[in-house]
Protein backbone atom coordinates (compact mmCIF):
# COMPACT_ATOMS: atom_id res chain seq x y z
CA UNK A 1 0.00 0.00 0.00
CA UNK A 2 0.87 3.58 -0.62
CA UNK A 3 0.80 6.66 1.72
CA UNK A 4 1.34 9.91 1.18
CA UNK A 5 3.13 11.36 3.77
CA UNK A 6 3.63 15.37 4.01
CA UNK A 7 5.15 17.56 6.26
CA UNK A 8 2.62 19.77 8.14
CA UNK A 9 5.73 21.80 9.67
CA UNK A 10 7.30 22.55 7.22
CA UNK A 11 6.15 25.72 4.59
CA UNK A 12 7.35 23.17 1.68
CA UNK A 13 5.24 20.34 1.87
CA UNK A 14 7.27 18.07 0.43
CA UNK A 15 5.05 15.21 -0.92
CA UNK A 16 6.42 11.94 -0.47
CA UNK A 17 4.72 8.35 -1.43
CA UNK A 18 5.57 5.63 0.77
CA UNK A 19 4.64 2.02 -1.00
CA UNK A 20 4.71 -0.32 2.01
CA UNK A 21 3.65 -4.29 2.95
CA UNK A 22 1.81 -3.90 6.17
CA UNK A 23 3.50 -7.21 7.21
CA UNK A 24 7.15 -6.77 6.16
CA UNK A 25 9.80 -5.46 8.65
CA UNK A 26 11.26 -3.46 5.86
CA UNK A 27 8.39 -2.07 5.08
CA UNK A 28 8.17 -1.32 9.27
CA UNK A 29 11.28 0.21 9.36
CA UNK A 30 10.68 2.67 7.18
CA UNK A 31 7.07 4.32 8.67
CA UNK A 32 9.16 4.02 12.02
CA UNK A 33 11.68 6.38 10.41
CA UNK A 34 8.86 8.83 8.94
CA UNK A 35 6.94 8.99 11.76
CA UNK A 36 9.98 10.34 13.88
CA UNK A 37 10.78 12.61 11.26
CA UNK A 38 6.93 14.47 11.64
CA UNK A 39 5.90 13.53 8.35
CA UNK A 40 2.14 13.04 8.81
CA UNK A 41 0.40 10.93 7.38
CA UNK A 42 -2.48 11.65 4.79
CA UNK A 43 -3.76 8.85 2.49
CA UNK A 44 -2.74 4.96 1.61
CA UNK A 45 -2.63 2.94 -1.49
CA UNK A 46 1.36 -1.01 -2.29
CA UNK A 47 4.28 -2.73 -2.55
CA UNK A 48 7.85 -2.65 -0.03
CA UNK A 49 9.31 -0.45 0.60
CA UNK A 50 9.22 1.93 -2.49
CA UNK A 51 9.62 5.64 -1.42
CA UNK A 52 8.84 8.63 -4.18
CA UNK A 53 9.74 11.70 -3.66
CA UNK A 54 9.06 14.12 -7.07
CA UNK A 55 11.20 12.47 -9.56
CA UNK A 56 13.07 10.22 -7.30
CA UNK A 57 12.43 6.58 -6.90
CA UNK A 58 13.91 4.35 -3.88
CA UNK A 59 13.61 1.39 -2.81
CA UNK A 60 15.25 -1.07 -0.33
CA UNK A 61 14.21 0.16 3.53
CA UNK A 62 18.11 0.97 3.98
CA UNK A 63 18.44 3.26 0.73
CA UNK A 64 15.23 4.93 2.07
CA UNK A 65 16.61 5.67 5.39
CA UNK A 66 19.91 6.83 4.58
CA UNK A 67 18.20 9.50 1.91
CA UNK A 68 15.38 10.48 4.55
CA UNK A 69 18.56 10.93 6.53
CA UNK A 70 20.50 13.00 4.29
CA UNK A 71 17.45 14.90 3.07
CA UNK A 72 15.47 15.96 5.91
CA UNK A 73 17.46 16.77 9.48
CA UNK A 74 15.14 17.09 11.72
CA UNK A 75 15.10 14.46 14.19
CA UNK A 76 18.44 12.75 13.11
CA UNK A 77 18.50 8.96 12.97
CA UNK A 78 21.59 8.76 13.20
CA UNK A 79 24.26 10.10 15.57
CA UNK A 80 27.46 12.42 15.11
CA UNK A 81 29.75 10.21 16.52
CA UNK A 82 31.58 8.03 13.78
CA UNK A 83 32.26 5.11 15.65
CA UNK A 84 28.93 5.47 16.97
CA UNK A 85 27.60 5.85 13.64
CA UNK A 86 29.94 2.50 12.60
CA UNK A 87 27.88 0.53 15.40
CA UNK A 88 24.22 1.44 14.28
CA UNK A 89 25.22 0.49 10.78
CA UNK A 90 26.79 -2.77 12.02
CA UNK A 91 23.52 -3.37 14.40
CA UNK A 92 21.37 -2.43 11.11
CA UNK A 93 23.39 -4.98 8.97
CA UNK A 94 23.11 -8.11 11.39
CA UNK A 95 19.50 -7.69 11.03
CA UNK A 96 19.18 -6.91 7.24
CA UNK A 97 21.72 -9.43 6.06
CA UNK A 98 22.06 -11.90 8.90
CA UNK A 99 18.56 -12.84 10.14
CA UNK A 100 15.98 -10.97 7.89
CA UNK A 101 16.86 -12.63 4.47
CA UNK A 102 16.90 -16.02 6.14
CA UNK A 103 13.35 -15.74 7.36
CA UNK A 104 11.52 -14.06 4.75
CA UNK A 105 8.43 -15.84 3.19
CA UNK A 106 10.13 -17.46 0.49
CA UNK A 107 12.88 -19.13 2.31
CA UNK A 108 10.27 -20.44 4.96
CA UNK A 109 7.78 -21.38 2.03
CA UNK A 110 10.53 -23.56 0.76
CA UNK A 111 11.81 -24.67 3.85
CA UNK A 112 8.31 -26.23 5.27
CA UNK A 113 7.89 -27.48 1.75
CA UNK A 114 10.94 -29.60 1.68
CA UNK A 115 11.40 -30.56 4.88
CA UNK A 116 8.57 -29.58 7.14
CA UNK A 117 6.41 -26.94 9.13
CA UNK A 118 8.29 -27.91 12.45
CA UNK A 119 11.87 -27.50 10.69
CA UNK A 120 10.86 -24.35 9.58
CA UNK A 121 10.40 -23.03 13.09
CA UNK A 122 13.56 -24.48 13.94
CA UNK A 123 15.12 -23.21 11.10
CA UNK A 124 13.93 -19.42 11.54
CA UNK A 125 14.37 -19.48 15.64
CA UNK A 126 18.00 -20.38 15.29
CA UNK A 127 18.91 -18.00 12.35
CA UNK A 128 16.73 -15.20 14.75
CA UNK A 129 18.88 -16.37 17.63
CA UNK A 130 22.16 -16.10 15.81
CA UNK A 131 21.84 -12.80 15.01
CA UNK A 132 20.69 -11.88 18.11
CA UNK A 133 23.19 -13.41 20.16
CA UNK A 134 25.53 -10.97 17.98
CA UNK A 135 23.37 -8.22 18.39
CA UNK A 136 23.09 -8.38 22.88
CA UNK A 137 27.19 -8.70 22.08
CA UNK A 138 27.30 -6.20 19.80
CA UNK A 139 25.49 -3.70 22.14
CA UNK A 140 26.54 -4.53 25.53
CA UNK A 141 29.77 -2.80 24.86
CA UNK A 142 27.90 0.72 24.22
CA UNK A 143 24.14 0.75 25.84
CA UNK A 144 25.84 -1.38 28.61
CA UNK A 145 26.81 1.69 30.72
CA UNK A 146 22.89 3.33 30.08
CA UNK A 147 21.65 0.09 31.28
CA UNK A 148 19.95 -0.06 35.13
CA UNK A 149 17.39 -1.99 36.32
CA UNK A 150 14.65 0.19 35.69
CA UNK A 151 15.70 2.60 33.17
CA UNK A 152 14.52 2.67 29.99
CA UNK A 153 16.86 3.08 27.45
CA UNK A 154 17.93 2.95 23.70
CA UNK A 155 20.47 1.29 21.93
CA UNK A 156 23.03 3.75 21.53
CA UNK A 157 22.07 7.12 23.37
CA UNK A 158 20.03 8.10 26.27
CA UNK A 159 16.57 9.54 23.90
CA UNK A 160 17.42 9.27 20.59
CA UNK A 161 16.11 7.07 18.58
CA UNK A 162 18.22 5.76 15.88
CA UNK A 163 19.18 3.79 12.70
CA UNK A 164 20.07 0.69 14.65
CA UNK A 165 16.19 1.12 16.51
CA UNK A 166 14.40 0.85 13.57
CA UNK A 167 16.08 -1.82 11.89
CA UNK A 168 15.48 -3.96 16.35
CA UNK A 169 12.51 -2.86 16.27
CA UNK A 170 10.20 -4.77 13.63
CA UNK A 171 12.52 -7.74 14.25
CA UNK A 172 12.51 -8.05 17.86
CA UNK A 173 8.57 -8.19 17.43
CA UNK A 174 8.40 -10.18 14.80
CA UNK A 175 10.98 -12.80 16.30
CA UNK A 176 8.35 -13.00 19.25
CA UNK A 177 5.22 -12.51 17.96
CA UNK A 178 5.41 -14.86 15.13
CA UNK A 179 8.25 -17.16 15.86
CA UNK A 180 7.99 -17.54 19.48
CA UNK A 181 11.41 -17.44 19.86
CA UNK A 182 12.57 -17.44 23.88
CA UNK A 183 13.62 -14.44 24.50
CA UNK A 184 15.36 -14.85 28.22
CA UNK A 185 19.00 -14.88 26.86
CA UNK A 186 18.50 -11.69 25.33
CA UNK A 187 18.04 -9.20 27.86
CA UNK A 188 19.34 -6.43 26.43
CA UNK A 189 17.10 -6.93 23.64
CA UNK A 190 14.16 -7.98 25.40
CA UNK A 191 14.63 -4.33 27.46
CA UNK A 192 14.86 -2.58 24.05
CA UNK A 193 11.51 -4.53 22.94
CA UNK A 194 9.73 -2.89 25.86
CA UNK A 195 11.30 0.50 25.24
CA UNK A 196 9.65 0.65 21.55
CA UNK A 197 6.49 -0.46 22.82
CA UNK A 198 6.09 2.89 24.72
CA UNK A 199 7.36 5.09 22.08
CA UNK A 200 4.46 6.98 19.99
CA UNK A 201 6.36 6.62 16.44
CA UNK A 202 6.80 2.89 16.89
CA UNK A 203 2.90 2.32 18.11
CA UNK A 204 1.87 3.92 15.33
CA UNK A 205 3.96 2.11 12.48
CA UNK A 206 2.90 -1.42 13.74
CA UNK A 207 1.67 -3.81 11.37
CA UNK A 208 -1.48 -4.36 12.89
CA UNK A 209 -2.25 -0.67 12.64
CA UNK A 210 -1.87 -0.74 8.75
CA UNK A 211 -4.59 -0.13 6.62
CA UNK A 212 -3.81 -3.08 4.30
CA UNK A 213 -3.67 -5.95 7.36
CA UNK A 214 -5.07 -8.88 6.44
CA UNK A 215 -6.47 -10.61 8.87
CA UNK A 216 -5.60 -14.38 10.02
CA UNK B 1 38.90 -21.06 7.66
CA UNK B 2 42.09 -19.12 8.53
CA UNK B 3 41.80 -15.71 8.71
CA UNK B 4 44.41 -13.24 8.01
CA UNK B 5 45.13 -9.60 9.45
CA UNK B 6 46.80 -7.05 7.34
CA UNK B 7 48.08 -3.26 8.41
CA UNK B 8 47.00 -0.54 5.76
CA UNK B 9 48.33 2.97 6.02
CA UNK B 10 46.99 5.83 4.31
CA UNK B 11 48.74 7.59 1.45
CA UNK B 12 51.07 10.31 1.26
CA UNK B 13 48.05 12.71 -0.42
CA UNK B 14 44.99 10.88 2.03
CA UNK B 15 45.37 11.21 5.69
CA UNK B 16 49.11 11.76 7.26
CA UNK B 17 49.72 8.26 9.07
CA UNK B 18 46.28 6.64 9.37
CA UNK B 19 46.97 2.98 10.61
CA UNK B 20 43.97 0.56 10.09
CA UNK B 21 43.90 -3.53 10.99
CA UNK B 22 42.03 -5.31 8.41
CA UNK B 23 41.08 -8.76 9.72
CA UNK B 24 39.84 -10.67 6.74
CA UNK B 25 39.30 -14.01 4.84
CA UNK B 26 40.66 -14.19 1.49
CA UNK B 27 37.56 -16.08 0.17
CA UNK B 28 34.75 -14.13 1.38
CA UNK B 29 33.12 -11.68 -0.48
CA UNK B 30 32.22 -9.33 2.29
CA UNK B 31 36.22 -9.33 2.90
CA UNK B 32 36.75 -8.47 -0.82
CA UNK B 33 34.84 -5.64 -0.72
CA UNK B 34 36.50 -3.83 2.06
CA UNK B 35 39.94 -4.71 0.46
CA UNK B 36 38.30 -3.04 -2.78
CA UNK B 37 36.99 -0.04 -1.45
CA UNK B 38 40.47 0.36 0.79
CA UNK B 39 42.62 -0.02 -2.62
CA UNK B 40 40.33 2.81 -3.82
CA UNK B 41 40.76 5.11 -1.28
CA UNK B 42 44.57 4.68 -1.79
CA UNK B 43 44.87 2.94 1.50
CA UNK B 44 48.29 0.71 1.12
CA UNK B 45 49.40 -2.49 2.47
CA UNK B 46 51.90 -2.87 5.81
CA UNK B 47 52.11 -6.38 6.33
CA UNK B 48 50.38 -9.22 7.48
CA UNK B 49 48.56 -11.43 10.13
CA UNK B 50 42.88 -12.61 10.93
CA UNK B 51 38.47 -12.61 11.56
CA UNK B 52 36.44 -11.40 9.04
CA UNK B 53 35.85 -8.32 8.35
CA UNK B 54 36.72 -6.14 11.18
CA UNK B 55 37.91 -3.46 11.16
CA UNK B 56 40.37 -1.63 13.79
CA UNK B 57 40.86 2.02 13.60
CA UNK B 58 42.95 2.98 16.64
CA UNK B 59 40.16 2.13 19.60
CA UNK B 60 37.32 1.71 17.05
CA UNK B 61 36.35 -1.40 15.93
CA UNK B 62 33.99 -2.08 13.33
CA UNK B 63 33.05 -5.54 12.13
CA UNK B 64 30.43 -6.13 8.89
CA UNK B 65 31.39 -4.80 5.26
CA UNK B 66 28.62 -2.59 4.96
CA UNK B 67 29.59 -1.03 7.69
CA UNK B 68 33.17 -0.82 7.25
CA UNK B 69 32.48 0.82 4.12
CA UNK B 70 30.05 3.28 5.35
CA UNK B 71 32.66 4.30 8.06
CA UNK B 72 35.72 4.37 5.70
CA UNK B 73 33.37 6.57 3.24
CA UNK B 74 32.38 8.69 6.46
CA UNK B 75 36.07 9.28 7.58
CA UNK B 76 38.44 8.70 4.88
CA UNK B 77 36.58 11.27 2.34
CA UNK B 78 39.21 10.68 -0.57
CA UNK B 79 38.07 8.90 -4.01
CA UNK B 80 34.49 8.82 -2.42
CA UNK B 81 32.84 6.13 -2.66
CA UNK B 82 28.94 7.61 -2.48
CA UNK B 83 27.89 10.53 -4.81
CA UNK B 84 27.42 14.16 -3.50
CA UNK B 85 23.48 13.91 -5.30
CA UNK B 86 21.10 12.17 -3.21
CA UNK B 87 19.16 10.48 -5.99
CA UNK B 88 23.33 8.80 -6.84
CA UNK B 89 23.97 8.22 -3.08
CA UNK B 90 20.79 6.38 -3.15
CA UNK B 91 20.71 4.46 -6.38
CA UNK B 92 24.53 2.97 -4.86
CA UNK B 93 22.65 2.05 -1.31
CA UNK B 94 20.14 0.68 -2.81
CA UNK B 95 22.65 -1.82 -5.32
CA UNK B 96 24.26 -2.52 -2.13
CA UNK B 97 21.89 -3.65 -0.28
CA UNK B 98 20.83 -5.80 -3.27
CA UNK B 99 23.74 -8.01 -2.66
CA UNK B 100 24.42 -7.50 1.12
CA UNK B 101 20.78 -8.99 2.03
CA UNK B 102 18.95 -10.61 -1.10
CA UNK B 103 22.38 -12.25 -3.02
CA UNK B 104 24.68 -12.48 -0.40
CA UNK B 105 23.20 -14.43 2.26
CA UNK B 106 21.59 -17.01 0.09
CA UNK B 107 24.62 -18.65 -0.77
CA UNK B 108 26.13 -18.78 2.42
CA UNK B 109 28.37 -22.31 2.08
CA UNK B 110 26.73 -23.26 5.86
CA UNK B 111 22.94 -22.45 4.28
CA UNK B 112 23.79 -24.78 0.46
CA UNK B 113 24.96 -27.48 2.64
CA UNK B 114 22.35 -27.48 5.20
CA UNK B 115 19.60 -26.87 1.98
CA UNK B 116 21.68 -29.99 0.42
CA UNK B 117 21.54 -32.28 3.78
CA UNK B 118 17.29 -31.64 3.74
CA UNK B 119 16.54 -31.65 0.24
CA UNK B 120 18.95 -33.82 -1.24
CA UNK B 121 21.44 -32.63 -3.90
CA UNK B 122 20.67 -31.08 -6.98
CA UNK B 123 18.51 -28.80 -5.17
CA UNK B 124 21.45 -26.64 -3.75
CA UNK B 125 21.98 -25.66 -7.86
CA UNK B 126 18.34 -24.91 -8.37
CA UNK B 127 18.42 -22.54 -5.13
CA UNK B 128 21.40 -21.39 -6.34
CA UNK B 129 20.21 -20.44 -9.62
CA UNK B 130 17.34 -18.83 -8.49
CA UNK B 131 18.16 -16.69 -5.26
CA UNK B 132 21.12 -15.28 -7.27
CA UNK B 133 19.44 -14.87 -10.74
CA UNK B 134 16.58 -13.41 -9.10
CA UNK B 135 19.04 -10.17 -7.21
CA UNK B 136 20.94 -10.16 -10.22
CA UNK B 137 17.26 -9.73 -12.19
CA UNK B 138 16.70 -6.97 -9.92
CA UNK B 139 20.09 -5.05 -10.30
CA UNK B 140 19.80 -5.47 -13.76
CA UNK B 141 16.61 -3.30 -13.73
CA UNK B 142 18.31 -1.03 -11.67
CA UNK B 143 20.78 -0.08 -13.08
CA UNK B 144 20.01 -0.61 -16.89
CA UNK B 145 19.24 3.32 -17.86
CA UNK B 146 22.68 4.02 -16.96
CA UNK B 147 25.28 3.78 -19.93
CA UNK B 148 28.37 4.52 -17.92
CA UNK B 149 31.59 2.38 -17.45
CA UNK B 150 30.81 1.33 -14.40
CA UNK B 151 27.81 0.63 -12.45
CA UNK B 152 26.07 3.96 -11.52
CA UNK B 153 28.53 6.51 -13.95
CA UNK B 154 31.87 6.51 -15.23
CA UNK B 155 33.28 6.76 -11.52
CA UNK B 156 33.52 3.52 -9.41
CA UNK B 157 30.98 3.71 -6.45
CA UNK B 158 29.87 1.85 -3.30
CA UNK B 159 27.90 -0.24 -5.91
CA UNK B 160 30.71 -1.38 -7.91
CA UNK B 161 32.39 -2.62 -4.49
CA UNK B 162 29.54 -4.41 -3.72
CA UNK B 163 28.62 -5.96 -7.12
CA UNK B 164 32.99 -7.03 -8.61
CA UNK B 165 32.90 -9.70 -5.99
CA UNK B 166 29.39 -10.85 -6.42
CA UNK B 167 29.87 -11.31 -9.88
CA UNK B 168 33.07 -12.75 -9.55
CA UNK B 169 31.87 -15.43 -7.31
CA UNK B 170 28.65 -15.39 -9.02
CA UNK B 171 30.87 -17.03 -12.11
CA UNK B 172 33.49 -18.41 -10.37
CA UNK B 173 31.80 -20.60 -7.91
CA UNK B 174 28.48 -20.33 -9.30
CA UNK B 175 29.01 -20.76 -12.97
CA UNK B 176 26.28 -18.46 -13.25
CA UNK B 177 24.70 -17.96 -17.03
CA UNK B 178 25.17 -14.13 -17.15
CA UNK B 179 24.23 -13.64 -20.90
CA UNK B 180 20.71 -12.97 -19.74
CA UNK B 181 22.44 -9.96 -17.44
CA UNK B 182 24.40 -7.72 -20.27
CA UNK B 183 24.46 -4.58 -18.41
CA UNK B 184 26.37 -6.58 -15.38
CA UNK B 185 28.30 -8.50 -17.81
CA UNK B 186 29.63 -4.95 -19.67
CA UNK B 187 30.64 -3.36 -15.95
CA UNK B 188 32.24 -6.81 -14.96
CA UNK B 189 34.76 -6.51 -17.84
CA UNK B 190 35.35 -2.78 -16.74
CA UNK B 191 35.98 -4.03 -13.47
CA UNK B 192 38.59 -6.53 -14.40
CA UNK B 193 41.32 -4.08 -15.55
CA UNK B 194 40.65 -2.11 -12.64
CA UNK B 195 44.45 -2.51 -10.42
CA UNK B 196 42.19 -1.57 -7.21
CA UNK B 197 39.52 -4.58 -8.05
CA UNK B 198 43.31 -6.80 -9.01
CA UNK B 199 44.80 -5.94 -5.72
CA UNK B 200 41.73 -7.12 -4.15
CA UNK B 201 41.22 -10.51 -5.70
CA UNK B 202 41.12 -13.67 -3.38
CA UNK B 203 44.41 -15.51 -4.89
CA UNK B 204 46.37 -12.46 -4.33
CA UNK B 205 45.22 -11.82 -0.35
CA UNK B 206 48.37 -13.40 1.98
CA UNK B 207 46.27 -16.14 3.41
CA UNK B 208 44.92 -17.31 -0.02
CA UNK B 209 45.49 -20.93 -0.36
CA UNK B 210 46.14 -21.89 -3.87
CA UNK B 211 44.86 -24.83 -4.91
Amino acid sequence: MAKNVGDSKLQEQPKLKLYSYWRSSCSWRVRIALNLKDFSKLSPLNYVPVLVDEDIVIADSFAILMYLEEKYHQNPLLPQDLHKRAINFQAANIVSSSIQPLQNLSVLKYIEEKVSSDEKFAWAQRHIGKGFAALEQLLKGFAGRYATGDEVFLVLSLSDILNADLFLAPQIHGAITRFKLDMTQFPLLSKLHEAYGELPAFQAAMPEKQPDRVEG
Amino acid sequence: MDPNSQEVCGSSHSSASTKLLLYSYWQSPCSWRVWFALNLKEFERLNPLHYVPVLVDGDVVVGDSFAILLYLEEKYPQNALLPSDPKGSALNLQAASIVSSSIHPRHLMSLLEYIEEKAGPGVRLLWTENHMGKGFDGLEKLLKEFNGRYATGDEVYMADVFLAPQICIAIRRFNLDMSKFPTLSRIYEAYKVLPAFQASLPERQPDAIVQ
